[in-house]
């Protein structure tokens, strides 16, 4: 039986199943999922699973940022060019990628691997904070820079860490806020535009 | 079903969770229609013009598109945004846990327009007031006053006699303080209730508004004491931990 009470065989049932507890994916997907892969060549439908299976086998978070990296130390925290008196603290390790594609940013990252959410049941005792207050410590970092998500959790999380670290006298500074490229003004919020205002510049 | 395809109304966003791709699924507390569940697309896109509009804690006017399943929202106008709850991080803390405790106490289709306005009484004090912890004691006691569970503290819960000023206990399964005499026969948990405690509780119950309790200071084992009398109540009422209240608490040390 499949999840929604149909016959159907059994190994294509298990995989339906399988896929219903990805993000996302209700049970009608994780059955057209299932029919596309059943048609799919076999190769193909290797290497998917090879590469879930690598995924699982060969990636390691990094010792010293926890991004994820099939290497430990990862890229960035091997690589000696980059500016290592510069820690830049985002949540998920999506955000290093993103940060990257920038080619704006030289320094160092450290994920956090989630946001202080209250109501969930997320304390700051279950993000990696204490490794960001060890690595602070004897390192030279000059700066720390606080990439949190703008929304209100995501700043509840920079606080939060902001209080922690400010005694240990390290630069503190966090992305300016303001309109996104392409955006329309008549649509920014209140909070948005009043930032993107407060943080003008020199034209 | 409603013969109208959208509506329109206003509420405070009380709860937050990230749906697929870009979305979120949002509950909002509205004075007409209670608890409203409705899916915001696309609002985690940096470039998303509702976004900012339904941050939690926001207080938005939405359009509201009826689904078969899940309500969408088409449009959405941040009426307030409490800007000055969001910049310090005791009264985030504490915004958080009141959006989670009318999350608890509040439900789908059923509006309360005392617990609406209550709410942004609330968020406004918070935005600037002072007394914090008086103000989140304050704000469970009206919560529990609208829900229809104020504690009984003038008269035992057992006999109905008047409580002697004294020190006495609370049973929360009574939802009310037990005299000298009755706490022997009670079965279950009791708070410790000291008889100053007691006082206080009364006054935060008599106060319909705040602005006496925030220049009213309270010695630290006071405010202790009503803190846990409160939680261990709310906590029995809810059935549930208040998984705030532990923020709250790694906040305002």
């Amino acid at each position: 039986m499949t999840t929604d009470g149909a016959p159907a065989a059994a190994p294509v049932a298990r995989l339906a199943d399988e896929f219903s507890k990805l993000p996302g994916i209700g049970p009608k997907t994780a059955q057209r999922l299932t029919y596309y892969l059943v048609r799919m060549p076999e190769e193909e439908a290797r290497a998917l699973a090879e590469a879930i299976v690598a995924v699982k086998e060969r990636i390691v978070l990094c010792g010293v940022c926890y991004n994820i990296t099939e290497t430990d130390p990862c890229v960035v925290c091997a690589n000696p060019r980059r500016d290592r008196t510069r820690i830049c603290v985002v949540e998920e390790a999506l955000d290093v990628l993103a940060l990257e594609r920038t080619n704006t940013y030289q320094g160092m990252y450290h994920v956090l691997h989630g946001v202080i959410s209250p109501m969930n049941g997320v304390g700051p005792d279950d993000l990696r904070i204490r490794p960001l207050l060890d690595r602070l410590h004897g390192n030279d970092i000059e700066e720390v820079i606080l990439a949190t998500n703008p929304n209100l959790e995501g700043e509840a999380t920079s606080m939060y860490i902001q209080q922690l670290i400010a005694p240990l006298g390290v630069r503190i500074t966090r992305p300016a806020r303001g309109l996104p490229v392409g955006g329309d003004l008549e649509y920014a919020d209140e909070v948005t535009l009043g930032r993107a205002i407060e943080g003008r510049q020199e034209f | 079903m409603s013969r109208f395809r959208t509506y329109r109304t206003e509420g405070v966003v009380i709860r937050q969770m990230p749906l697929g791709e870009a979305d979120r699924i949002l509950t909002l507390c509205s004075p007409d229609m209670g608890k409203v569940r409705a899916v915001a697309k696309g609002v985690r896109r940096a470039k998303s013009r509702l976004g900012g509009h339904l941050e939690l804690l926001n207080r938005t006017s939405v359009s509201v598109a009826i689904g078969r399943n899940l309500d969408t929202i088409s449009e959405a106008y941040a009426i307030s945004t409490f800007g000055g709850i969001r910049d310090d991080l005791q009264r985030v803390s504490r915004g958080l846990y009141v959006a989670e405790l009318v999350d608890c106490f509040s439900f789908e289709g059923n509006g309360n327009h005392a617990m609406y306005s209550l709410l942004l009484g609330t968020l406004h004090r918070l935005e600037s007031g002072n007394n914090l912890a008086m103000l989140t004691r304050w704000f469970e006691m009206r919560l529990l006053e609208c829900s229809g569970y104020l504690p009984e503290l003038m008269h035992c819960v057992e006999c109905r006699n008047w409580l002697e000023p004294a020190d006495h206990l609370f049973a929360s399964e009574s939802g009310g303080a037990l005299c000298q005499d009755c706490r022997v026969s009670s079965s279950g948990a009791l708070i410790p209730l000291p008889l100053n405690t007691m006082k206080t509780l009364r006054f935060v119950q008599r106060e319909a508004v705040f602005d006496k309790l925030e220049r009213l200071s309270v010695p630290a084992h006071i405010q202790q004491d009503m803190e846990r009398l409160m939680r261990t109540y709310i906590r029995h009422i809810v059935e549930r931990e208040v998984k705030s209240a532990e923020f709250v608490n790694q906040t305002n040390n």
